[in-house]
């Protein structure tokens, strides 16, 4: 029971000072370091800090334009530009390791080997918290979405469970039913789960000339996924006995609120950092002010 | 020691804060909308502001939904803070917004900046360049309104090429502290019937081509013509370019520019203003929802 007032969180051992996080993509703390300057360390807005998803080689990301702005939301389709696993560990995880609160690494991967390999080299570093797994793609092998699949799902859990002593997140998608691939998870080794990713989605260009997206489609988020998301953390957090970081469109305390009493035991602001770069502090005030 | 700098950078306050609105009065077709921003950091021309509304955003439509880019177009610097003037065309939800705030005068705007890059002075872009052509279209004349007085007080001459579709879609001349400003329009109504950028031609064409850097800011097609003019002239351009961002900080990765070597570029930390020899084209960046 959380004593009013006292925002603390145990997230699978990491000590939270506040059950505010950021979602993964949705934040970039060395680019808000370069342009804020050191007040973004004094005035870190979340409790632990998610980096965007790191892949074993750099990608570029995807061709302009790469937002649509939706009725109370956001579609995107960002591709996952980042410097690969080397890059990462060499230019960004020192930056990273300096901030003020833990660090959670989001990784992705298109088969079991290459996620090993991931998890293995971030496994060996001590500045890392805790590992997010992001399965929203699919295997090459299979062709199936991991996260959409428990079979999937539980195989890649297996199998990186044995690499690594840091807690695992897995990152559940929306694009198909989440129990039975939590479930699945859960069984295999995973020590907590994270959802809403984005909902898959296509705009039309209104001038009437196909797909808006320069990759045709993206993921949807912000306010207007927030009721699915709660529908979706809820039933997670009843079936599975491991903690759930919630997201989707959470802006404001009572938003966080509900996700916690729908089975949380943190949120994850995304699209909201958009709008407010200090909105996880704000947020986690205003969740404090509920009591 | 005379200032040789166009201005320093100067980290913006963290977060998203209120800005009361102290002006608002027609400027052609658009709107500038003054206000008072107490931190006192003096941005750079060039720079640029999301700004939001303190309420309505969104409205009962769901959009407005993430804060609009604004250029700085002018400030005032005085001594308990800064007068920052902001050009607006309303022409979809979040302009419509922001200018019936700003129109009344009672409001706050919610603003995160001054972000981004800003324009150098001509000698940090081309060595030996003395003289800047500033060349602008639409709306797009804003940051170069405040690059103007900026080379004024540096001692810089600067010559003025604004370009416009038609009364309806012009503004800003007022805030040019010019009275030599060449116009263009493409229907005639006011200097010469045609594009802008068959003034910048003539003036490449004579003595300016050797001792002046060109800046620029206006539609994509426009500064994809003037890129690829000063590039054929063998003249240093920079271009304040403009692409869909949702956050200015670096947050989103939705502002992506090519760059000539591969790759893209987040405008909101490597611009709004690039160096022309950086970008693979001008008109590449998404247009603007």
């Amino acid at each position: 029971m959380i004593e009013a007032r006292d925002l603390r969180v145990d997230l699978c051992g990491i000590e939270l000072a506040h059950p505010v996080l950021n979602g993964s993509g949705t934040f970039d703390a060395i680019a808000a370091h370069d342009v804020f300057g050191d007040i973004l360390l004094e005035r870190f807005p979340f409790s632990a800090f998610v980096s965007k998803t790191i892949t074993p080689e750099p990608r570029p990301g995807n061709p302009p334009p790469r937002l649509w702005e939706e009725t109370d939301g956001v579609i995107n389709s960002i591709g996952l530009p980042n410097k690969g696993l080397g890059g990462f560990l060499e230019k960004d995880l020192p930056r990273l390791a300096a901030l003020p609160v833990p660090l959670i690494v989001s990784v992705m991967a298109t088969s079991a080997e290459e996620f090993a390999g991931l998890v293995q080299a971030i496994s060996e570093r001590s500045e890392v918290a805790a590992i997010e797994l992001n399965v929203s793609c699919p295997n090459v092998k299979s062709g199936l979405v991991v996260g959409e699949s428990p079979d999937e799902c539980a195989s890649l859990v297996s199998a990186l469970r044995v690499l690594t002593e840091k807690p695992l997140i897995v990152k559940l998608t929306p694009g198909a039913d989440p129990v039975p691939v939590a479930m699945a998870a859960e069984t295999s080794g995973a020590d907590a789960f994270s959802l809403v990713n984005t909902l898959k989605a296509s705009p039309l260009s209104p001038a009437g000339d196909g797909h808006w997206l320069g990759a045709v489609s993206g993921g949807l988020s912000g306010p207007t996924i927030k009721d699915l998301a709660l529908a979706q953390v809820s039933a997670v957090a009843d079936a599975v006995g491991l903690p759930v970081i919630g997201m989707g469109g959470v802006s404001s305390g009572a938003d966080a609120r509900s996700f916690l009493e729908a089975g949380a035991s943190a949120v994850a602001v995304g699209t909201e950092n958009f709008r407010d770069p200090e909105a996880g502090s704000r947020i986690a005030r205003e969740l404090e002010d509920l009591g | 020691m005379p200032e040789t700098a166009l201005g320093d950078y100067t980290a913006p306050p963290f977060g998203r804060r209120p800005l009361q609105v102290v002006g608002s009065a027609a400027s052609g077709a658009y709107r500038l909308v003054e206000v008072f921003d107490p931190s006192g950091v003096v941005p750079m021309a060039g720079q640029f502001y999301m700004l939001s509304a303190e309420s309505e955003w969104p409205g009962s439509s769901g959009r407005p939904y993430l804060p609009r880019a604004f250029s700085v177009a002018s400030v005032d610097v005085g001594a308990d803070g800064v007068t920052l003037g902001f050009l607006v065309h309303a022409v979809g939800p979040g302009t419509q917004r922001i200018e019936e705030v700003g129109g009344g005068r009672a409001g706050s705007l919610l603003a995160v900046g001054p972000l981004g890059r800003g324009f150098a002075a001509p000698h940090e872009v081309a060595a030996g360049a003395k003289g800047a052509i500033l060349i602008g279209g639409g709306i797009g004349v804003a940051p170069l309104a405040l690059l103007r007085r900026n080379l004024i007080r540096l001692g810089v001459p600067s010559r003025v090429l604004l370009g416009y579709r038609d009364a309806d879609n012009a503004g800003g001349l007022d805030l040019f502290d010019c009275s030599e400003i060449k116009l263009a329009t493409d229907d005639g109504h006011a200097g010469h019937r045609g594009r802008v950028t068959d003034l910048l031609e003539r003036l490449l064409a004579g003595d300016d081509r050797g001792s002046a850097v060109v800046y620029s800011c206006g539609p994509p097609a426009m500064l994809e013509a003037v890129r690829v003019m000063c590039e054929e002239a063998g003249v240093a351009c920079q271009l304040a370019l403009e692409s869909p961002m949702g956050c200015g900080y670096g947050a989103c990765f939705g502002c992506a520019v090519p760059l000539r070597e591969g790759g893209y570029m987040r405008l909101c930390l490597d611009g709004p203003v690039v160096d022309g020899s950086t970008i693979a084209r001008a008109d590449a960046g998404a247009e603007v929802q």
